[in-house]
């Protein structure tokens, strides 16, 4: 195309919400009152101004192709006004006003394949990120180990089992996109970079790779006499941080990149203050196409979990309460010395008290 | 078609199973989809996406594509192995701006649709982790041609690289009666304030606005923002004490005693004789848990507001980071208040653009420099809310402790004199 026929692009921005949410949303913005959880995968939001709206909420594969995308307008055509919203955990979720359409939208929902649940104590949505799909650095794939959890994981997900909800994140690179989690399911390098030395100079902006190395690992070098990098190994901590800016430090190994599991993520301020995962597992390997140590570990976890825990309490305020060694101790995991911190505010994390159960 | 279809044994085992599969998607597309051009693009990503779980390893890589007059938005994907599968070797990702709460009528996704099947391999994921609807397979050329369609019914691209990115808030007052706060309007004032920083990536870094109504915070914002919004309340929360009986003839007095009053963190409640409850106000932290638990019986209270938080951000490069409190309450209620919460976060903007080093997130820049150094840039006077405990150690210069004592008693005489 030529520069002259180009469109200057509308810079709009965020967009206003308001034109397409459901009209009770819009009237009883800011008014809502109290709601009721009447059975798993449905709220019911009754407003200060006396209206009701019942919510329907169903899990989907978040890559959505145009196909399922018109069965879920179809469905919102014909049960919920031609208003739907997602959640940020990629659920989809209808608005209905007329009590007698919840049934029938389950039904709809049901039939063709969605999920309904993800409501109040239960295993909620796994929230993912791109993997081996689409994403340039992942060390695993994304959207393949949230499909095989969740298969067995659905009843959960379905029911109201839980003490609690139950937030699971996973991540295919140490960036971590997929964020904090009850459990999170993240990859973890346990090789340093084997460094394609030919292609440094061509690719790399070498200063710019050692700045993001977190731990001073990474040196400018001549290798076969061209400019390269060399890294301590002795000191790389295998995090990866250097493969973005510089593809040909190749952090992913087909059978090094394993994956972690990590607990007590919390984003609430319900009780406790947020809180970050601690490591509770490692060395799980990478084994598409499902992934099944993973899933083993998760589900003994939440077994414990559901076992143990009080009602309400998270998975941090029940390890909070109970304490690491029983974690361990229940969950049949093997305590090591990597599960103790030498990372910055270490201290904070070590027991400077007698405060021991036996 | 059919012929050159490439076999996907490992793929295939993902359409077992009960939840959604995702493979079978994509089979639709290879399969069913009248337009042929998607149906190569499928079947040539399913071969890549095969090739990818019997190596385990991943074959994008990036490059430089952008739609004219933004530099980003787009994240480009050229494939490694795209002799092999030539028709997805461009598959970039158009990152489109939601509406706050992702709020979508039928025949706007419809619509978004037939757009995107025109330009597009057909498949569009709701919502990536930052929350941008991603329009994931286009080539260079389609990107452009996608984006001025959608651009020209209202959506716009949102951020990659260095730069303001795209923001998120809970459902919130449209829908939420925790909500102390118009989670659409803040996101849309702050966001929208910086559309240039958005669109032509020049920060240090990325730079995140989360909004949450209430402390629940569904919104993640404490833990993945670099600017958190969290909605809270100043006065007493709203007690219902009938409802609060009605709770205990269903649930029964122990419950309420070990699900709510012995929850509590700062142990304010107690329950009466007569079992009304009591909670002291002046002690509530606006956790939200008693509340979570009766929501019929409590409510937050009237004189709202929000928190602010920031420096949060995930592991790279020093580790996760939660948002620290900057701005422990502030009203938002008339334009001038959002003014103020926008000028805010224009003037942490500022100052982490001139003071982060290169790819420093605003957190890390606070823990190199210290707190008390960005709230003097910003201009923020320090607030006991922003500590968990006072300092520990000895071993700092205190000779101006003289004129900073005056200073807090001087501020304080001013808030009495109102
Ligand atoms: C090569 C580069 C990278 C690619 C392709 C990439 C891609 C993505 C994508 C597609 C998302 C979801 C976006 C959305 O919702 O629109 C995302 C989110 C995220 N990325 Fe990256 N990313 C990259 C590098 C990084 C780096 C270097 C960091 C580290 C600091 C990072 C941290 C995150 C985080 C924390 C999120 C989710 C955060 C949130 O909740 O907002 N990413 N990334
Ligand atoms: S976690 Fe890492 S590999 Fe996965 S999508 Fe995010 S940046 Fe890419
Ligand atoms: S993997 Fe991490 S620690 Fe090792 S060299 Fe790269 S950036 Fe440094
Ligand atoms: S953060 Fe609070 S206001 Fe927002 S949806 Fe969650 S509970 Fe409701
Ligand atoms: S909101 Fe939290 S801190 Fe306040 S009374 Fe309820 S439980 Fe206690």
């Amino acid at each position: 195309m030529a520069m002259a026929d180009m469109r200057e692009p509308i810079e709009s921005g965020c967009p206003d919400g308001f034109q397409y949410m459901h009209p009770a949303m819009r009237k009883n913005f800011g008014m809502w009152d109290y709601h009721e959880d009447p059975q798993p995968g449905v709220l019911k939001h009754v407003s200060k101004t006396g209206d009701v709206v019942y919510t329907v909420k169903a899990g989907t594969q978040r890559i959505l192709d145009v196909f399922t995308i018109r069965k879920l307008t179809k469905i919102g055509d014909e049960f919920a006004d031609g208003y739907i919203r997602f959640t940020i955990r990629s659920n989809i979720e209808y608005i209905v006003t007329d009590e007698a359409k919840v049934q029938p939208l389950i039904k709809a929902l049901e039939d063709e394949g969605f999920v309904v649940g993800g409501t109040r104590n239960s295993v909620a949505m796994i929230s993912h990120t791109q993997g081996w799909l689409h994403c340039d650095i992942p060390g695993t794939d994304a959207s393949g180990v949230v499909k095989s959890m969740m298969d067995e994981l659905i009843d959960e997900f379905k029911q109201w089992n839980m003490p609690n909800r139950v937030h699971i994140t996973t991540s295919c690179c140490q960036i971590n996109c997929g964020g904090q989690g009850d459990i999170a399911i993240n990859i973890q390098h346990t090789k340093p970079p084997k460094i394609s030395h030919d292609l440094v100079a061509n690719v790399c902006e070498r200063p710019t790779v050692v700045a993001r190395c977190p731990v001073a690992a990474i040196r400018p070098a001549v290798v076969n006499g061209k400019p390269s990098l060399e890294v301590d190994e002795k000191k790389c901590i295998c995090c990866g941080a250097c493969f973005p800016p510089c593809p040909p430090m190749q952090i992913n190994d087909p059978e090094h990149s394993k994956l972690a599991i990590w607990v007590g993520g919390n984003h609430s301020n319900a009780r406790s203050k947020p809180s970050f995962q601690k490591l509770v597992a490692a060395g799980v390997p990478n084994n598409p196409p499902r992934w099944p140590e993973a899933t083993g570990i998760v589900k003994r976890i939440l077994k414990e979990y559901k076992a143990g825990a009080k009602d309400w309490e998270r998975i941090n305020d029940w390890i909070d309460r109970i304490g690491w060694p029983r974690f361990f101790e229940v969950t049949g995991l093997p305590f090591t010395k990597y599960h103790i911190d030498n990372w910055r505010g270490a201290r904070n994390s070590l027991n400077a008290s007698t405060h021991i159960r036996f | 078609m059919a012929k050159s279809q490439h076999p996907t044994p490992m793929l295939d085992e993902l359409e077992k199973g009960p939840w959604p599969s995702f493979i079978s998607g994509f089979k639709r597309l290879r399969d069913e989809h009248p337009s042929e051009n998607i149906n190569k693009v499928a079947n040539s990503l399913l071969g890549q996406l095969e090739h990818s779980y019997e190596t385990r390893k991943g074959y994008w890589k990036g490059g430089t594509v952008s739609v004219f007059g933004y530099g980003g938005g787009i994240i480009p994907r050229f494939s490694e192995v795209g002799e092999a599968f030539p028709e997805s070797k461009e598959f970039h990702t158009l990152r489109v701006q939601p509406t706050p709460g992702n709020y979508y009528t039928t025949d706007m996704l419809n619509q978004l649709a037939d757009s995107w099947e025109k330009y597009g391999s057909g498949l569009i994921t709701f919502h990536g982790q930052t929350g941008n609807i991603m329009f994931i397979g286009a080539d260079t050329e389609n990107t452009q041609h996608f984006f001025d369609e959608i651009n020209d019914y209202g959506w716009d691209l949102g951020g990659a690289g260095p730069c303001v990115r795209t923001a998120m808030s809970c459902v919130g007052a449209a829908r939420c009666e925790q909500s102390c706060a118009n989670e659409h309007a803040i996101q849309r004032y702050l966001v929208n304030e910086f559309v240039d920083d958005v669109h032509r990536p020049a920060l240090p870094y990325k730079f995140k606005f989360k909004i949450s109504g209430c402390p629940n915070d569904c919104q993640n914002a404490i833990e993945r923002s670099d600017f958190a919004v969290i909605g809270t309340w100043r006065d007493d929360m709203k007690i219902k004490q009938e409802e609060v009986k009605n709770y205990m003839n269903t649930k029964g007095r122990q419950y309420i005693m070990d699900n709510v009053v012995s929850r509590c963190p700062t142990s304010c409640m107690t329950l009466n004789d007569d079992d009304t409850l009591n909670v002291d106000n002046s002690n509530c932290v606006r956790c939200m848990h008693c509340i979570n638990v009766m929501p019929k019986a409590l409510s937050p209270g009237d004189d709202k507001g929000v928190t602010v938080l920031i420096g949060g951000k995930r592991t790279l490069k020093i580790g996760d980071l939660m948002g620290t409190v900057i701005l422990p309450f502030k009203k938002l209620e008339t334009e001038d208040d959002y003014e103020e919460l926008v000028e805010l976060a224009g003037d942490t903007i500022d100052f982490f653009a001139e003071n982060a080093l290169e790819h420093e997130r605003t957190g890390e820049m606070i823990e190199r420099i210290g707190l008390v150094n960005f709230l003097e840039g910003i201009g923020v006077d320090v607030d006991p809310n922003m500590v968990s405990t006072p300092r520990q150690c000895s071993y700092v210069r205190m000779d101006g402790w003289d004129e900073e004592a005056a200073a807090w008693f001087e501020k304080k005489a001013e808030q009495a004199a109102g």
